[in-house]
């Protein structure tokens, strides 16, 4: 006897759905933004009215060349500080310290979170330790961290990862302890544990939640980073705004802060896309 | 012969319940006991489908078999052993679905295999299981992309994957239309001829019961604020496969109906 049918004797509700495939794609078309090819660069509009406005205000004389200087000016400070080499250097170093404590929190939050979400006992130990710390303003930090690590790079990148951390930590514990406990059960049933049970059921159900996690570090990163720079560099954008205002170069301080605009968005626009791209690998549902 | 021969069949096993009771811890301290005196015996390759109305704790009752829920009193052996957490000789069908929703229907299924099954045998098999449940031109397709009877029947697939000496299926067809629960019921006879486990088959449907099984047992209280027990075991007339006209077996569906407060005209 085989089990295997010969002829198409699958049940009538297969059949149908297999029909209303054929000539359909799987992925849902955005049926709004469809045809109208123009409708993401909407989000354009307002910083462009915005330049222009900039560049009017300055130019009719409303504010002053101190108070606000055209845009064409500021275009000038950053050739200038191009020129002498300056300008890649703040943009450098800050990078770096904002990619070097994001990932260090972002790990740290990771392991703490996952500990946290996965063992009720650390749950218990840890999670109000934790709390507490976060409740703290984290620029409270500051005072201790140039008294113990000193005014240098590590004290910086502490105080970025600080940031980055928390967000992180949150979302991964929070996410761990709500994955759908019928799909850990039924992988359970099936012989699935420890390690393994982590890899197949937790982890892919909880990296959307992850990477939305990672975004919020990141943009409190480049938050920290501003803060950590503010308070004794001699480098970096943050370094840039303080000095600026010191000498009274508002063009170079609004420079700073365009910079400080684009590098965020660029940080997040790469996080944006691997976390669309991990929304459609791993689906909630 | 068939696609579905596997190296390690696992042999039916017997599974006994002696004096089953389950409470739940209810709101305030009161406990509330859903099943109470619960005894019978599966025998290796006994087909036993348990019918009972909704709520009354048959869903329970197979979690205790699983090793899912500890028995508040009396104790499930297989093969005497007594079952204390997991078991591997178990494989079950929840009575929902749930599928990985990351994982293709192909890899849900092949969660279901027994550990160490050689890559090129997995395939195989998943792919076989896939055809014979008529999922064969869906196993690249996710949870979400598939019909919820479909769901049901990737999830069937899995169970059987696991080629279990024990079955527990809780409501397996629950959400199939008419056409495609014969097919599957007859599936689920021609796999259990070839390769019998002991299945245990919670279901709403009387007349699949009869169809299926060898026994019925019928779980029920006489007022609804006591637990459940077995109020009736029927033994089934006759053998597999049976006529689904059957006399004998109308007259019984109406005593079973009788016996679940439904009264037919
Ligand atoms: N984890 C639990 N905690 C508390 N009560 C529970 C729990 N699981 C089940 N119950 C209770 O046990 C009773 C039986 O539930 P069960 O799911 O076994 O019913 P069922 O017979 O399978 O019903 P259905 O046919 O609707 O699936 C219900 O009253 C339910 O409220
Ligand atoms: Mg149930």
């Amino acid at each position: 006897m085989s089990l295997l049918p010969a002829t198409d004797t699958r049940p009538a509700e297969t059949k149908r759905v297999a029909r209303s495939r054929a000539g359909a794609s799987s992925r849902p078309v955005q049926l709004s933004t469809r045809g109208h090819r123009w409708l993401p660069w909407l989000g354009a509009l307002l910083p462009l009215t915005l330049l222009a406005l900039w560049q009017y205000l300055s130019l009719t004389g409303v504010f002053s060349a101190v108070q606000l200087p055209a845009p064409s000016r500021v275009v000038a400070a950053a050739l200038d500080l191009l020129g002498r080499g300056q300008l890649g250097i703040h943009i450098a170093i800050s990078t770096q310290r904002v990619l070097l404590g994001f990932t260090i929190g972002a790990l740290l939050g990771l392991a703490l979170g996952a500990w946290v979400g996965l063992s009720r006992w650390a749950n218990l130990l840890a999670a109000p330790t934790i709390g507490a710390l976060r409740a703290v303003p984290s620029l409270a930090w500051v005072p201790l961290l140039l008294l113990w690590i000193g005014i240098g790079e590590n004290s910086k990148v502490t105080l970025i990862a600080i940031g980055a951390f928390f967000p992180v930590y949150t979302t991964v514990s929070a996410a761990l302890a709500h994955v759908d406990p019928k799909l850990v059960e039924a992988a359970r049933t099936f012989g699935i544990r420890g390690l393994g049970l982590f890899t197949t059921v937790q982890l892919p159900a909880v990296l959307p939640a992850v990477v939305s996690g990672l975004r919020l570090a990141l943009a409190q990163a480049w938050l920290f980073l501003v803060a950590a720079e503010l308070l004794g560099a001699s480098m970096g954008l943050g370094f840039l705004l303080t000095d600026s205002q010191n000498n009274g170069r508002t063009d170079r301080l609004l420079l700073a802060i365009v910079l400080l605009a684009i590098l965020g968005k660029l940080t997040d626009l790469a996080l944006g896309a691997f976390e669309r791209w991990v929304k459609v690998r791993f689906p909630s549902n | 012969m068939s696609a579905l021969t596997l190296k390690h069949t696992l042999t039916a096993c017997d599974i006994n319940f002696s004096g089953i009771a389950k409470s739940f811890a209810g709101e305030r301290g009161a406990v509330h006991t859903v099943l109470e005196g619960v005894s019978f015996t599966a025998y290796p390759g006994e087909i036993i489908s348990i019918i009972g109305s909704s709520g009354c704790g048959k869903s329970t009752l197979l979690r205790v078999a699983a090793g899912l829920e500890a028995a508040s009193a009396g104790e499930v052996t297989i093969d005497g052993a007594a079952v204390r957490g997991l078991d591997s000789r178990v494989a079950i069908g929840f009575q929902e679905p749930r599928l990985l929703p990351w994982r293709s229907i192909a890899k849900n299924v092949a969660l279901g295999l027994p550990k160490g099954t050689p890559k090129d045998d997995a395939r195989q098999h998943v792919d076989a299981l896939l055809r014979l449940v008529g999922l064969g031109d869906y196993a690249a397709h996710r949870p979400r992309e598939i019909s919820g009877g479909m769901a049901q029947r990737a999830s069937l697939a899995r169970a059987l994957a696991r080629n279990p000496g024990v079955l527990l299926l809780d409501e397996p067809f629950g959400a199939l239309d008419a056409l495609t629960r014969i097919k599957m019921q007859d599936l689920l006879l021609d796999i259990h001829a070839q390769d019998p486990a002991t299945i245990l088959l919670v279901t709403h449907d009387v007349e699949e019961a009869l169809y299926l099984s060898d026994r019925v047992i019928v779980l029920g209280t006489s007022d609804p604020h006591s637990p459940a027990t077995i109020t009736r075991t029927v033994e089934v007339p006759g053998h597999r496969p049976r006529d689904r006209g059957d006399l004998d077996l109308a007259l019984l569906r109406k005593e079973l109906l009788a016996e679940l407060g439904v009264e037919e005209h």
